[in-house]
């Protein structure tokens, strides 16, 4: 276990702060259920989950609140600004991150005792989903390299060719170099606090995260993975997006009963 | 003492005294590693004495932090990144609001209720008598353990000097609020510690005269070094490893580049090196002394009539006296021997914190350091609770845990060479401090 006490470098060079982009979708009645909070990989923003899970999850008696990674951020800044939307809600809170989201969330955890975790497609080690890019996409990977953008593709992200897939691709922003070279040089997180229950969950077909990688973070994080065949990366944008968040909502209703 | 009825066993849960900063770390630990809590808080509200709606808050209307927002804050709950580098005292109460609301933590808190008795009944258990503060009959109830979290500033030190001759106004800066309380007065403020020059600060702005006595010369910091906080600054050397001694020079160093010499303004060289007491932060009294509306003098030997004596024979007339001199600790509910007290009220604690020879007894928050007190708190009160769950989960690794723990060398956690006075006995370096707890959860972390 890595347990860290003296930290000089939150405490001499804290990150600076910035305006945060958060969506959020509310229950009508509140009955005091811990609030979401989902944090998207690389290239995407809230707007992901508000797509479909963030409705769906109020519907199920959960607040639900997604943050858009700032600007010209690093992993650091990434898991500061999770902390910090995750400690203004008014309870504890389950942190889901999904992709890179899901690496930002487990720095997040070890500074957070989030009630609960989920770690959704997580590419949690850099170097196997480059590989898997590489593999999948080499044009749009390639100039990552040289310090150009790293450019995501379709059949990365979904399994088939779904309807409105073009338009999410649209819609994703080329991450800066600086901050996926600081994601691939950055050493695992510490320990979480609290020692909240994990769940992972992803999909064997997903074409950036490999089932080896799956298996990985389960065994450091909770159990087995929970797996959805025949869907791709971008389980929240899929056709059959309500198949996982349910499944997830379901096990959480499990873990806060016990 | 023996069972009798009226006693209502608690069985494995933990009791904590004060819901202040470190009552709630404390009572969100204990939970968080599996016990059930009971918190008692006398007054109706948490936040202990940064709740400035109650009588015993020591804070003033501009009270604000003296060391920085990284180096205050809960290391699991940071404030918001929003808040300036040293917020205001309302910030703070409003931030460890926040905290109690966010982990659920007022379900474990039983208000208005005041601990009376705390008295081991062998086997490790506590008989806690409570009684409600609105009166009514006394309560016993039996707990695995105690955890004390009621505070150190709240019971005021007296003034060494008898004031019941004197005709003016003599009062504790605990109940000094509002700089009304100063205007067009002849104010003496007694104490050259961060409050006393707060407010001979506030009284430089507002009364018509003002001295400010202290019995030795002070490092008066500034709060910013190269437009940083100075704390940050401090710890930057911290993690360079740079050597006490160098610190000290460069500290010096500092302080005549940017103070300047202070003996020139007249007031007291200090007689301690850097570090030895408790950092006085304040940017601000040079400047009010160079602008002759502060006064500085020695020691007060009398006060009588209308006069104020000083050591060394000045006198003065001032109308208020306030006395910023400080607080003292006090465990009425404990018997002395509990905490190894001695004759002068001071506890004989490991790492600030565990009795040394009842180990289901222990205090949060007794500390003071280069830093600020709530993250010392948060990993004490961490602590605690992992050596409470050991002696649950592996009693023989928690012996062993506590012998080895018994030969940890005192200068490795505390200053051993601080000012001589009553409240610099418990000033820790935060970082050999954490570094000493750091070591002790490795020891306790589970095989």
């Amino acid at each position: 276990m890595k347990l860290e006490l003296v930290r000089f470098k939150d405490w001499t060079d804290p990150v600076p702060s910035v305006r945060r982009e958060v969506l959020s979708a509310l229950p009508h009645p509140d009955d005091g259920q811990p609030p979401l909070l989902f944090v998207p990989g690389l290239g995407h923003g809230a707007w992901a989950f508000r797509e479909h899970w963030l409705g769906h999850v109020a519907s199920r008696g959960f607040a639900a609140y997604a943050l858009s990674p700032r600007e010209q951020g690093s992993l650091r800044a990434y898991a500061h600004d999770v902390v910090q939307v995750a400690a203004g809600l008014p309870r504890q809170a389950v942190l889901v991150g999904h992709g890179v989201g899901a690496l930002v969330v487990a720095h997040a955890l070890a500074r957070y005792p989030a009630r609960a975790a989920v770690l959704a497609a997580p590419v949690l080690h850099g170097r196997a989903a480059l590989g898997a890019a590489l593999r999948t996409n080499p044009l749009g990977t390639l100039p990552a390299f040289f310090g150009g953008g790293l450019r995501l593709s379709r059949r990365q992200l979904f399994a088939g060719d779904p309807p409105g897939a073009d338009a999410y691709v649209e819609r994703l922003t080329r991450a800066p170099s600086a901050v996926y070279r600081s994601l691939l040089t950055a050493p695992g997180p510490a320990d979480p606090v609290g020692a909240p229950p994990a769940l992972v969950v992803g999909s064997p077909d997903d074409r950036i995260v490999t089932r080896k990688a799956l298996d990985r973070a389960a065994a450091r994080f909770g159990g087995a993975p929970l797996l959805f065949p025949g869907m791709g990366h971008d389980l929240m944008l899929e056709p059959g997006w309500q198949e996982p968040i349910d499944a997830i909502l379901d096990w959480l209703v499990k873990e806060l009963a016990g | 003492m023996h069972d009798t009825p009226d006693i209502a066993d608690r069985h494995d849960a933990v009791c904590v005294i004060g819901a202040g900063a470190s009552g709630l770390v404390t009572v969100k630990n204990l939970r968080e590693q599996g016990f059930s809590v009971d918190c008692y808080e006398r007054e109706t509200s948490v936040g202990g004495a940064w709740n400035w709606r109650h009588d015993r808050s020591p804070v003033y209307a501009s009270t604000h932090l003296v060391t920085s927002r990284p180096l205050t804050e809960l290391p699991d709950f940071p404030m918001p990144d929003d808040w300036p580098d040293y917020p205001h005292h309302t910030q703070l109460l409003a931030y460890l609001e926040r905290y109690a609301e966010h982990f659920g933590l007022r379900d474990s808190i039983w208000f208005g209720t005041e601990v009376v008795a705390v008295t081991p009944v062998g086997d490790g258990r506590w008989d806690v008598t409570t009684r409600g503060t609105g009166g009514g009959a006394e309560r016993v109830q039996r707990y695995a353990a105690v955890v004390v979290a009621n505070g150190h500033n709240w019971s005021p030190k007296p003034l060494s000097v008898d004031t019941s001759a004197f005709r003016g106004r003599v009062m504790h800066a605990a109940a000094y609020k509002d700089p009304a309380q100063l205007r067009g007065r002849k104010v003496l403020v007694v104490g050259g510690g961060n409050t006393g020059c707060d407010i001979a600060v506030e009284a430089a702005q507002q009364a018509t005269t003002v001295w400010h006595s202290t019995r030795r010369g002070y490092w008066y910091a500034p709060k910013y070094v190269f437009g940083r906080p100075a704390d940050q600054v401090h710890d930057k050397l911290l993690e360079q490893r740079v050597p006490l001694r160098l610190r000290q020079w460069l500290y010096h160093l500092a302080v005549r580049l940017t103070v300047g010499d202070v003996t020139r303004f007249g007031l007291p060289a200090p007689d301690h090196r850097p570090y030895e007491s408790h950092p006085v932060v304040n940017s601000q009294l040079v400047y009010y002394v160079g602008h002759g509306r502060i006064t500085p003098v020695p020691d007060v030997v009398r006060l009588e009539g209308a006069t104020a004596e000083f050591a060394d024979g000045r006198r003065v007339e001032p109308d208020l006296v306030i006395t910023a001199t400080g607080y003292l600790p006090r465990f009425e509910f404990l018997a002395p021997d509990l905490l190894d007290i001695d004759e002068d009220g001071k506890p004989d604690l490991h790492l600030h914190a565990f009795a040394r020879r009842h180990p289901t007894l222990a205090v949060v928050g007794l500390v003071q350091a280069d830093a600020g007190l709530l993250p010392l708190a948060h990993w004490q009160s961490v602590a605690v609770a992992r050596w409470l769950r050991l002696r649950l989960t592996d009693p023989d690794r928690a012996v062993a845990v506590q012998q080895r723990e018994s030969t940890r060398p005192l200068r490795s956690w505390t200053r051993l060479r601080v000012v001589p006075s009553s409240r610099h006995w418990f000033e820790v370096s935060h970082t050999n401090y954490l570094r000493a707890l750091e070591d002790l959860l490795k020891q306790m972390e589970p095989a």
